[in-house]
């Protein structure tokens, strides 16, 4: 009997160690939709043109102890590209922007993390859109993380990027104030 | 002479221009760029003349089934009529696949069209999954078709004018 408290005990030991040191796997929320990947566009530079994918998914590991070892992948379906405008969604899917027939999925893999104060990192990552892969780093900040009202375990991040259109090949002239785009990812995993 | 009635060779010609322009103005303006000042006027204007074109087009098919086409002349050959009348028959599907596929990618995000500040064309139909890129495919291929089905209405037209020498054609002017 008292041999089974211990080993009871030890293996409890084990696994609450396991849980607090080991890098967790999460993966993204998007049966229940707690992520949002969105971007936003200058329209002619007199207002900010905002968007979202609205098919992706993705998972990551996050290592409370060694934040470096962290990693995140994200696959998102180019075709799912939302702007409230079908007939603007129309033009981008097309060989003009997001050559979505040829390109159907935009990936960011993750290479390194470099770890800040209070949460925040900077994700470096390759980042594939159009068929171009470059490098670009995400400015990432912890939102939150904890168990939720279902027996699960969550832990959010919100991420901003910028890229240059014409690195990607997207060449389309929208003008000068519009060449860039601001990359907003918002997301929330479940730890497995 | 056996003509078409004036009425007829009105909604004809009309459709017919109306048709060519929309043609036309679709190619150009797609190749107009984000700061070209017609950039968002000419698909404005490609969309409400789309609109008076299906008005056109409705007065025309009622018309046309209500008072008929004139019987062909004795000296067309069987397989002439017949040839003659699958293409009609086509066109006039045509027009309207292509009319109802442009009202589709228009009103495909639940908004309206403005037919010159007079009347918006209301959506009709809830919008389904990918339905402007769908509409889209059927409304630039449809097009082209129909174009090579106008060419082949044209040149049996001038056929009988310049070849046959018959009033195949100056019964619609």
């Amino acid at each position: 009997m008292k041999n089974t408290i211990k080993a009871l005990g030890a293996g409890l030991v084990l696994t609450l160690s396991s849980t607090v040191f080991a890098a967790e796997d999460y993966v993204i929320d998007t049966k229940g939709m707690h992520a949002f990947i969105e971007f936003k566009i200058k329209h002619l530079g007199y207002s900010w043109l905002k968007g979202r994918f609205n098919d992706f998914e993705g998972d990551f590991s996050y290592d409370e102890k060694n934040p470096e070892k962290s990693n995140v992948n994200v696959t998102i379906k180019t075709a799912s590209v939302d702007s409230n405008h079908a007939e603007r969604d129309k033009h981008l899917r097309g060989s003009d922007f997001l050559n979505v027939s040829k390109f159907p999925t935009s990936t960011f893999k993750s290479t390194k993390v470099v770890s800040k104060a209070n949460g925040a990192a900077d994700i470096h990552g390759k980042f594939t859109l159009n068929g171009v892969t470059k490098d670009i780093i995400i400015n990432a900040q912890e939102i939150g993380a904890g168990s939720d009202p279902w027996g699960g375990f969550r832990r959010g991040f919100e991420g901003t990027t910028e890229i240059a259109l014409k690195d990607y090949n997207i060449n389309f002239n929208l003008g000068p104030a519009s060449e860039k785009v601001e990359l907003i990812l918002n997301i929330e995993g479940v730890r497995k | 002479m056996d003509q078409y009635q004036a009425s007829q060779k009105w909604l004809h010609w009309l459709s017919a221009i109306l048709i060519l322009g929309l043609f036309a103005l679709g190619v150009w303006m797609r190749t107009l760029g984000y700061y070209d000042s017609w950039y968002q006027t000419a698909p404005h204007w490609h969309k409400q003349m789309g609109i008076i074109l299906l008005f056109i087009m409705l007065v025309r098919l009622i018309w046309r089934l209500k008072i008929k086409a004139p019987a062909p002349l004795i000296n067309h050959k069987a397989w002439e009529v017949k040839v003659a009348h699958i293409t009609h028959y086509i066109l006039y599907l045509g027009i309207f696949t292509i009319i109802a596929s442009g009202y589709l990618i228009a009103t495909a995000d639940n908004r309206p069209i403005d037919v010159f500040g007079l009347f918006s064309m209301p959506v009709l139909f809830t919008p389904f999954d990918g339905q402007e890129d769908i509409a889209g495919f059927i409304h630039e291929y449809g097009a082209y078709a129909l174009m090579a089905l106008v060419a082949l209405h044209i040149a049996g037209a001038f056929k009988h004018h310049m070849i046959d020498k018959d009033s195949t054609l100056k019964r619609m002017l």
